[in-house]
C-alpha cells in the first residue's frame, strides 16, 4: 500500500476508476461471449436480466465517474437531476389528488433545487434540517390552503415521503463528495464508492442468501424473500467487504466494518420499505406500468442508496465531530 | 441548417419529455411511417404535445394536429407556433353554410400526411371519453386506405389541472392500439361507438 499512498489524490481516484472500468469491461466481455455461445431461447429470461443488470452497473459507474470529473458543481447538479427523475417516478405512482398541485410545485421547483444548493455551498448544518424541519411544516400548510380536507394526512404523507426519499436521501450522496476531513481532502469520491460498493454487496448477498436459505418470509405480503437471517448475512458480508476497503476511507479497519454494517443494513431495510410502498401502490416496479419503451425504473435502482446515504453520512459526520 | 421552427420544436419536445416522460407504448402497431389518423381521448391542452413528443422524430414531420382557426391565429406567436412548428391544420369552429368543416382535413389526407384528432370535440375530465363526433366516420369513409389508430393518453390531467399554470412533473404515457377499419355496411353510430371502445380498451390497468 505504500506506493499507493505516495500518489496524489487525483491519481488515486483515477486509479480506482481505471480498475472499476477494467473490471466492468472484462465482466461484460465474458458475459457477451457466454451469451453468444448459447442458443436464442435457452435461458433468455436470465440473459435479459443479466444484460439489464450489467447495463445498470455500467450506468452507475459512468455516473460516478462523471460526478468526480465534473467536480463539486457537476456532482451536485448530476444528483439533482437524478432526484428530479426519482421524485417524478415516485409521485406518478403515488396518485396525488388535484388539490396537491401547489404542494407538488413546491417540492419539485423550490425544495429540490434549494436542497442541492445547500449541498453545493456546503451549508451542512442547514442542509440536514431543511427538509425534515422547514419543508415538513411548509407542505401541510400549502396543502391546507388548497382547501381540500379529504385524506389530508395521507396526501401529505405521500408527498413528504417522496421528498424525504428522493430528495433528502439522495442529496447525501454528493454531500459525501463534498465532506472535508482532515488529511482526507478531495477524497470524497472514495467515500461514495465505499458506500455504493457496500450497499450493492449487501443487496446481492441478501438476494442470494434468501434463495439459498429458503426461510419463511418475515412479511410474505410485502416480500416473499425477505428474512432476518438473509438480511443479517447481507449486512455482515457488506461489513467484511467494507473492512477490506478501509484503506480507501478515513476510517480504521474496525471503524470501516461498523460503518459498512450500518450503511448496508439501512440500505437493505430501505429496499424492503420501498417494496411495501410498491405493493401498496399495486405496481411491480417504479418503472412505468407497462414497460415497453423508455421506462427507466430509476427509483428501483437508487432506493437502497436513498436510505443508506443519509444514515451513513450522519454517522460518519457525528463520529468524526465527536472525536473533534 | 435548422430553422427557428425546428429549434422550437426540439425545445418543446425536450420540455414535454422532461415534465411527462412522454412515453409512447406501441401495443397494436409499430411506429411506422404510414399514412394514419390517430384518434385519442382528450383531457388537457397538453394532449397534442404529448402525442407529438411520443412520436419518433421522422413521424413528427408528417403528423399534423388540428387547430381552431379563431384561437390559434389570434396572435403572431400562436400563428407561428401552429403553422411553422406543428404544421397544424386550421379548422373554423363556426360552421358556414357553403363550406364543409372537414374540407381542410381532407386536403391534408389527400396530400399524404397523417392526422391527430380528438373526436370528443371538447376536453373532459370525467375519466371516460364522451361520445365521438361524426368527423372520424366521414374520414374513414373517404379514406379507406388510411390506417385508423386508437390512442389512450394517460395521466396528463394530473400534470396541469384546470386553472393551474405551472405543470408538475408526472410521467404520462400514450398507448397506441391496433388499427381499426370501417366495416362494409357498418352504421355510423355503431362505428363511432366501436372506435370509442377501442380507445377506452387501451386504458392502462394497475396490476
Amino acid at each position: 500500500m505504500g506506493h499507493l499512498r505516495a500518489l496524489t489524490v487525483d491519481q488515486q481516484v483515477g486509479l480506482l476508476f481505471v480498475i472499476l472500468f477494467g473490471a466492468l469491461i472484462v465482466v461484460s466481455a465474458i458475459s457477451g461471449l457466454v451469451m453468444l455461445r448459447r442458443s436464442e431461447e435457452e435461458g433468455s429470461s436470465r440473459h435479459i436480466r443479466v444484460k439489464a443488470e450489467l447495463r445498470a452497473i455500467w450506468a452507475g459507474a459512468i455516473v460516478f465517474w462523471l460526478a468526480w470529473v465534473s467536480g463539486a458543481l457537476g456532482a451536485t447538479l448530476l444528483f439533482a437531476v437524478f432526484s428530479f427523475f426519482a421524485l417524478r417516478e415516485f409521485i406518478t405512482i403515488a396518485h396525488t389528488r388535484r388539490s396537491d398541485h401547489r404542494s407538488l410545485i413546491l417540492s419539485f421547483f423550490i425544495v429540490l433545487p434549494a436542497q442541492y444548493l445547500l449541498v453545493g455551498f456546503r451549508t451542512f448544518d442547514l442542509f440536514t434540517v431543511f427538509i425534515p424541519v422547514y419543508v415538513f411544516i411548509a407542505i401541510p400548510v400549502i396543502s391546507a390552503l388548497a382547501g381540500d380536507p379529504e385524506r389530508f394526512l395521507e396526501r401529505n404523507a405521500k408527498i413528504q415521503w417522496g421528498v424525504m426519499v428522493c430528495v433528502y436521501g439522495l442529496s447525501h450522496a454528493p454531500a459525501l463528495l463534498l465532506l472535508e476531513f482532515k488529511n482526507y481532502e478531495g477524497r470524497g469520491a472514495f467515500l461514495v464508492f465505499f458506500l455504493v460498493v457496500v450497499v450493492a454487496t449487501a443487496q446481492r448477498t441478501q438476494e442470494g442468501a434468501s434463495r439459498w436459505l429458503r426461510r419463511r418470509p418475515v412479511a410474505r405480503h410485502i416480500d416473499r424473500s425477505f428474512s432476518y437471517r438473509a438480511w443479517a448475512i447481507g449486512a455482515t458480508t457488506a461489513a467484511i467487504v467494507g473492512a477490506a476497503l478501509y484503506w480507501t476511507t478515513p476510517f480504521k479497519a474496525g471503524q470501516a466494518l461498523v460503518m459498512a454494517f450500518i450503511a448496508a443494513g439501512a440500505g437493505s431495510f430501505g429496499e424492503f420499505v420501498m417494496k411495501a410502498l410498491k405493493k401498496d401502490a399495486g405496481v411491480p416496479s417504479w418503472g412505468n406500468r407497462s414497460a415497453i419503451t423508455g421506462a427507466v425504473g430509476l427509483l428501483d435502482r437508487v432506493a437502497p442508496l436513498c436510505f443508506a446515504a443519509p444514515v451513513f453520512f450522519h454517522s460518519v459526520r457525528w463520529y468524526f465531530q465527536f472525536r473533534g | 441548417m435548422a430553422s427557428k421552427a425546428d429549434l422550437m420544436g426540439l425545445l418543446l419536445t425536450a420540455l414535454v419529455r422532461l415534465i411527462t416522460g412522454a412515453q409512447g407504448h406501441w401495443k397494436g402497431c409499430p411506429p411506422k411511417a404510414e399514412q394514419r389518423i390517430y384518434f385519442a381521448n382528450h383531457q388537457s391542452h397538453l394532449d397534442w404535445m404529448l402525442i407529438w413528443a411520443a412520436l419518433p422524430s421522422d413521424l413528427r414531420a408528417t403528423t399534423r394536429p388540428i387547430a381552431a382557426r379563431d384561437y390559434w391565429t389570434s396572435s403572431k406567436f400562436k400563428a407561428w407556433l401552429t403553422r411553422e412548428v406543428f404544421h397544424a391544420v386550421y379548422v373554423s369552429r363556426q360552421r358556414s353554410e357553403d363550406q364543409d368543416p372537414l374540407e381542410p382535413l381532407v386536403e391534408v389526407l389527400d396530400a399524404g400526411d397523417s392526422l391527430v384528432i380528438f373526436p370528443e370535440g371538447t376536453r373532459s375530465n370525467k375519466g371516460l371519453p364522451q361520445p365521438f363526433k361524426t368527423g372520424l366516420y366521414h374520414l374513414a369513409e373517404q379514406f379507406p386506405n388510411v390506417q385508423l389508430i386508437p390512442a389512450w393518453i394517460d395521466n396528463v390531467n394530473r400534470v396541469m389541472p384546470k386553472g393551474e399554470v405551472v405543470p408538475v412533473p408526472i410521467l404520462c404515457t400514450v398507448t397506441f392500439g391496433a388499427p381499426i377499419q370501417l366495416e362494409p355496411g357498418e352504421d355510423k353510430r355503431a362505428f363511432l361507438e366501436r372506435a370509442r371502445e377501442a380507445v377506452v380498451a387501451l386504458r392502462p390497468h394497475l396490476s
